[in-house]
């Protein structure tokens, strides 16, 4: 399996999905830990890929989605964005909407 | 160097959008002892408003920013934060 094949199966898995630096309790990236507050600001269910755990994703993720940074957010495949554009949703109030017509098992690791 | 930086950094993007409002800021002192620091790249954060950016997505405004900045993404930028706009929008997000 390609990378971009297992990108799309975990996208396919897991309908709230974070690619970010370290874990949702250890973030090794004030953007990352910052993305993740606001995610359980909004008590999202979300899944969660450690990119420093899987250098092949790491890599590969910032082509697929044409987006050089991290952490990424996905929603249903669809990339909402990085740290920026999750805050500012949180902060406007439909992070919580975008997040909550789908659930999944709790901070499940996808990797 | 940090000023080079900035400079090319603003030239990109008043070459790209013709912003009505530009700031750049670099911010890698922040960050300093940081992974992303230690590779000698730069956190920044831009502050843009550009008719360009009218009817635009946030994910378009970002995606466009990368665009512009690609050559410089790869080398010199670890983290770039953004608050970027339409004149008419409303959807700045305040820092």
């Amino acid at each position: 399996m390609d990378v971009n094949e297992r990108i799309q199966k975990q996208l396919d898995s897991y309908p709230v999905l974070l690619y970010m630096k370290g874990t949702p309790d250890f973030p090794q990236c004030g953007f990352s830990a910052q993305t993740v507050a606001a995610l359980r600001a909004v008590g999202a269910e979300f899944a969660f890929i450690n990119i420093f755990e899987d250098p092949e994703i790491r890599e590969g993720l910032k082509v697929f989605s044409n987006w050089p940074t991290f952490p990424q957010l996905y929603v249903d495949g669809e990339l909402i964005g990085g740290c920026d554009i999750a805050l500012e949703l949180y902060e406007s109030g439909e992070l919580k909407e975008i997040v909550s017509k789908n659930a999944k098992p709790a901070e499940e690791s996808a990797s | 160097m940090a000023k080079a930086r900035l400079d090319r950094i603003r030239a990109m993007l008043e070459s790209a959008f013709e912003p009505l409002e530009l700031d750049v800021r670099d911010d890698s002192h922040l960050h300093a002892g940081h992974a992303g620091a230690k590779e000698g790249k730069g956190h920044f954060h831009v502050h843009i408003v550009s008719d360009r950016f009218e009817n635009t997505t946030r994910i378009d405004r970002h995606r466009m920013i990368f665009e512009a900045l690609s050559e410089m993404m790869a080398t010199d930028i670890h983290a770039l934060s953004v608050s970027a706009s339409g004149p008419s929008s409303n959807q700045t997000s305040g820092n």
